[in-house]
């Protein structure tokens, strides 16, 4: 019992090593949403494209949608862009909010490199961004039939996010609805 | 009344590293204060480990000029703090609240003291315990020894 105790410091160092190793694997620019399984916050935006409707919170609701934070300046939206475009092909509902952009500029990157949005909505400001606790560009919001916020993604959204959380998360959520 | 602001006013315009723009600044003086207080407070999302005070970023100059209109409104210090932690929870907050899930944090470093107190002094207690007096036969048989060298 007496020689068990020299071996305390290294059950606590074991602890220390455990506890590290695992805030190596967590990424600390993902921050969790506060509006998990919450609605979403009320807001309403113009189109970005001349012409068309704009989108608001009331849009998000009747079936399960993907809402996505994007900008024509960020490289990782450009990136992702291919990924909306073939998911809008599939069917899945994305609407697209031009965050801290300038309208003419968000239109032009869809007219020549393609539309994957239902709509776009005008958020020049940022202020619907801040709204959505977004951090930057791309995020895309799992909102549910009812308008409720069920899962965030911070970054694009890749075959493998798809397939591994995104997809499997619809489909529930279609049929909950 | 001059005289009176000079001070507070040099030191706000002297404070290192700031990126509070002046087009951002409130023209009231004690809610301009109280804005910079708080927001030394708030991290940027964006930079994380600068207060949105000292960040460049573009959403920290939002976050600022929101904080700045809150307070314009009337908010009190906590209820402008709240209209942020409610959209990015208490991430925002460069020193997190004490509650259950932060009790080891707050409370761990003390915790170890503690316990490095209360082994100190269990072995000191220990080392203070006079060993029992000799017996006059022991006596002797020291006394043998050392006179045997």
């Amino acid at each position: 019992m007496k020689r068990l105790i020299f071996l305390a410091p290294l059950a606590v160092l074991a602890a220390i090593v455990v506890f590290f190793a695992a805030g190596l694997r967590h990424d600390p620019a993902i921050l969790p949403s506060q509006l998990l399984e919450r609605p979403l916050p009320t807001f309403a935006r113009a189109s970005v494209e001349p012409g068309r409707p704009g989108f608001g919170s009331a849009t998000l609701t009747g079936q399960p949608a993907l809402l996505n934070i994007w900008a024509s300046w960020c490289a990782s939206c450009k990136a992702e862009h291919p990924m909306l475009m073939q998911l809008n092909a599939a069917g899945v509902p994305i609407y697209g909010l031009a965050w801290k952009d300038t309208a003419p500029a968000a239109a032009a990157v869809l007219t020549s490199a393609g539309n994957p949005y239902r709509a776009t909505a005008d958020d020049a400001d940022g202020r619907v961004g801040i709204d959505l606790g977004v951090t930057g560009a791309p995020e895309t919001f799992v909102v549910d039939a009812r308008g409720r916020v069920r899962y965030k993604q911070v970054g694009p959204i890749t075959p493998e996010v798809w397939a591994a959380t995104l997809q499997p998360l619809l489909t529930r959520l279609r049929a909950e609805a | 009344m001059i005289r009176r602001l000079a001070l507070p006013l040099l030191l706000v315009l002297a404070h290192p590293a700031a990126a509070v723009l002046p087009a951002e600044q409130l023209p009231d003086a004690a809610q301009e204060a109280r804005a910079r207080a708080l927001s030394r407070g708030l991290r940027c999302v964006v930079c994380q480990n600068q207060s949105i005070d000292d960040s460049d970023a573009t959403l920290a100059h939002d976050l600022r000029v929101i904080l700045r209109e809150r307070i314009r409104a009337g908010a009190t210090d906590a209820q402008a703090r709240d209209f942020l932690v409610a959209r990015y929870g208490n991430y925002v907050l460069l020193k997190p609240p004490l509650e259950p899930a932060t009790w080891a944090l707050w409370l761990g470093p003390a915790a170890v003291v503690a316990a490095g107190a209360a082994a100190a002094a269990a072995l000191f207690r220990r080392r203070a315990d006079a060993p029992d007096p000799l017996t006059p036969a022991e006596t002797a048989r020291v006394d043998a020894l050392l006179d045997d060298e």
